[in-house]
């Protein structure tokens, strides 16, 4: 048990590639942070400067209070599940397992024990003298998870472990792993780019761009307040529609990309008078025969999906994702009356793509 | 592939039995040579049915030896050979795999011009350097003896290549577990890369306890004691006598017994070979 901590955290490669600037992160003990980004932000390098599978450039790294920067990985007390598995071929699932703790010296009785102990966890009692080529991919994905329990460590980590399973196996195994890092009450890092994935798993989300944090909080916050237009993008599924807006009459109304205005809630934006920004819309917050601020728009395309029918609608010159309840009928080239409601609007700076609050009435 | 035609089976059978007849026909004159006196052997045409000195031939050439040669037992230019083609095999494998080892996984200055040195030396064959390196071997006072025999043959830069080509395929992922696993270099090696590499370790040791076997040129030169004299070489003393005609019903005998390991070799570790093919693991 043991809470994670990145001080000032910079890795730069030889060939001056920065993959991460001065990342300050914390992972409470217990905790489950999912740390989410599009590839090549640098979540991958996050977690083997935790693990020590690389040097850092700059910044500490603690592991439960200790300074493990310059410590080797076998030395930090904690375990690592691959993407690929890197379960070893030529082991049976017991011995995967047991090859950690026998490294360590740990008497034979107590391997045996925790191996058995893990394999019943996991439901792996019946494999353990089969071999990795034998197993099945979610199987193969257990023993990488067994491989990280049987030692117990202060911290798993994980990178993209799900993302070599089908579809369905990875809804099923995202629930396993919560459960059992619940159960373990072992901080945990998981590193995925699937925004699912990090919506349903983690206590903490930190979004990563560019070797930096853009935002770093509950799943929930994150989806409901985005700290950046990336943010808001990146996180739901469909992703947010992004419009150009302009700020009228003191701040209180915003002109959505020409064709339509709201009224802001509370006393509206007055320092922003005049500007232009960016509107970010979810296709969830769209609604069909709103208010009298409601605008008529043609559906160009419909994707039903059963439960909630997806459409794609021409808003001005952009295609606007809208999602609606399934049990509405709508085909392409019917004209909807659309409207949003105020409160469910992200306001983002063109400048700097920071958020924009309202100023409370 | 699966094609019913009749007569596309029976040139194919047709091909196979004369590829195998021109293989199996020579050994077969070898071996029906061997059981013969030297009367019946001179005989024009000579039969192709074995004689009756099979016991005779065999017994006098492994306990005996053949004077014109040094007289020495085939038998020990057998354990000769044997100990030359397995310390040469055993040594060029351990000597390739710490090399392609150190070459792929270690970061030190140098090391991409250290495995170009090794590769190129590919490029030299034993009976380039043979003088110099006899001078060596001479000067170290190695001659006559199993060290001057198979240590200057050892150093291998094919099959340093080969497992450093092999290493590159193993996922780095892998060594980052072994790592977290608490597994040093040496327990990485040893636990992990070795076993991973059984499958090449065979191939190359077939490969290699031949190549080791077959040394002609090598051994006649840095041997002049007959005891050190290996199988290979002996056949070629024994059909180079002075005034005399070969005894060729005996030195058939030898060829027969020289060609057992390699062939007991092969067959060994065939099973071994295939198991490790059918058990390709990624």
């Amino acid at each position: 048990m043991a809470e994670i901590e990145l001080n000032g955290v910079t890795k730069a490669y030889p060939n001056g590639v920065v993959a991460l600037q001065k990342v300050d992160l914390k992972v409470a003990d217990r905790e489950f942070l999912v740390v989410v980004g599009p590839s090549g932000c640098g979540k991958s390098t996050l977690l083997r400067l935790i693990a020590g599978l690389e040097t850092l450039s700059g910044g500490h790294v603690l592991i439960g209070g200790r300074d493990v920067t310059r410590l080797e990985p076998a030395q930090r007390d904690i375990a690592m599940v691959f993407q690929n598995y890197a379960l070893y071929p030529h082991m049976n699932v017991y011995n995967n397992m047991a090859y950690g703790l026998r490294n360590r010296k740990t008497p034979k009785p107590e391997i045996d024990r925790r191996v058995r102990e893990t394999a019943c966890i996991l439901g792996l009692e019946t494999m353990l003298e089969r071999k990795p080529r034998q197993l099945s991919g979610g199987q193969r994905q257990r023993v990488a998870m067994g491989r990280a329990i049987v030692r117990s460590p202060a911290a798993f980590l994980f990178d993209e472990p799900l993302s070599n399973l089908d579809a369905k196996l990875r809804v099923q195994m995202r629930g396993e792993i919560k459960r059992l890092q619940r159960r373990l009450g072992t901080t945990g890092v998981y590193v995925t780019h699937d925004q699912a994935e990090a919506m349903t798993m983690g206590d903490q989300l930190a979004v990563l761009r560019d070797g930096r944090i853009e935002q770093k909080g509950s799943p929930l916050e994150i989806y409901r307040r985005p700290a950046t237009a990336f943010v808001g993008g990146f996180i739901g599924s469909p992703a947010m529609n992004f419009l150009d807006g302009r700020i009228e009459e003191g701040g209180r109304k915003l002109r959505v990309a020409e064709m339509f205005s709201i009224v802001l809630p509370g006393a509206g934006l007055p320092e922003q008078e005049g500007r232009n920004l960016t509107v970010g819309i979810r296709p969830e917050h769209f609604k069909i025969n709103g208010n009298a601020a409601s605008v008529e728009l043609p559906v160009e395309l419909v994707e039903p999906l059963g439960g909630q029918t997806l459409i794609e609608v021409l808003f001005g010159k952009k295609i606007v994702t809208v999602s609606l309840d399934g049990a509405i009928a709508i085909k392409s080239g019917d004209r909807i009356p659309l409207s949003v409601d105020p409160a469910q609007l992200h306001l983002f700076s063109l400048e700097n793509e920071v958020r924009l609050d309202c100023i409370a009435a | 592939m699966v094609e019913h035609r009749p007569w596309l089976t029976f040139i194919a059978h047709a091909v196979l039995i004369f590829g195998a007849f021109i293989l199996a026909f020579p050994l077969w004159v070898a071996f029906v040579a061997s059981t013969q006196s030297a009367v019946s052997f001179n005989q024009i045409p000579m039969s192709l049915l074995p004689g009756g000195h099979f016991i005779e031939n065999y017994s006098a050439v492994l306990t005996r030896g053949v004077a014109s040669a040094g007289a020495v037992p085939v038998v020990t230019m057998l354990m000769n050979s044997l100990i030359m083609a397995m310390m040469i095999a055993v040594g060029k494998i351990a000597i390739s795999l710490l090399s392609a080892y150190a070459i792929v996984y270690f970061r030190f200055p140098f090391r991409k011009t250290i495995f170009w040195l090794i590769f190129i030396t590919l490029m030299l064959p034993v009976e380039v350097r043979i003088l110099p390196t006899y001078g060596v071997v001479a000067s170290l006072g190695m001659l006559n003896s199993y060290a001057g025999l198979s240590i200057p043959l050892i150093a291998s830069a094919t099959a340093t290549f080969l497992f450093r080509q092999y290493f590159l395929t193993v996922p780095e992922e892998l060594l980052e577990a072994a790592r977290l696993d608490g597994a040093g270099p040496w327990r990485f090696f040893r636990d992990i890369l070795i076993p991973l590499s059984r499958t090449n370790i065979a191939a190359l040791f077939v490969i290699l306890f031949i190549y080791g076997w077959n040394q002609y040129l090598w051994p006649l030169l840095v041997t002049t004691d007959p005891n050190y004299y290996t199988i290979v070489m002996g056949i070629q003393r024994m059909v180079t006598v002075a005034d005399a005609t070969p005894q060729w019903q005996l030195v058939m005998a030898t060829v027969i017994l020289a060609l057992l390991p390699p062939v007991i070799v092969v067959v060994g570790m065939q099973r071994l070979f295939i198991r490790g093919l059918v058990e390709i693991e990624k």
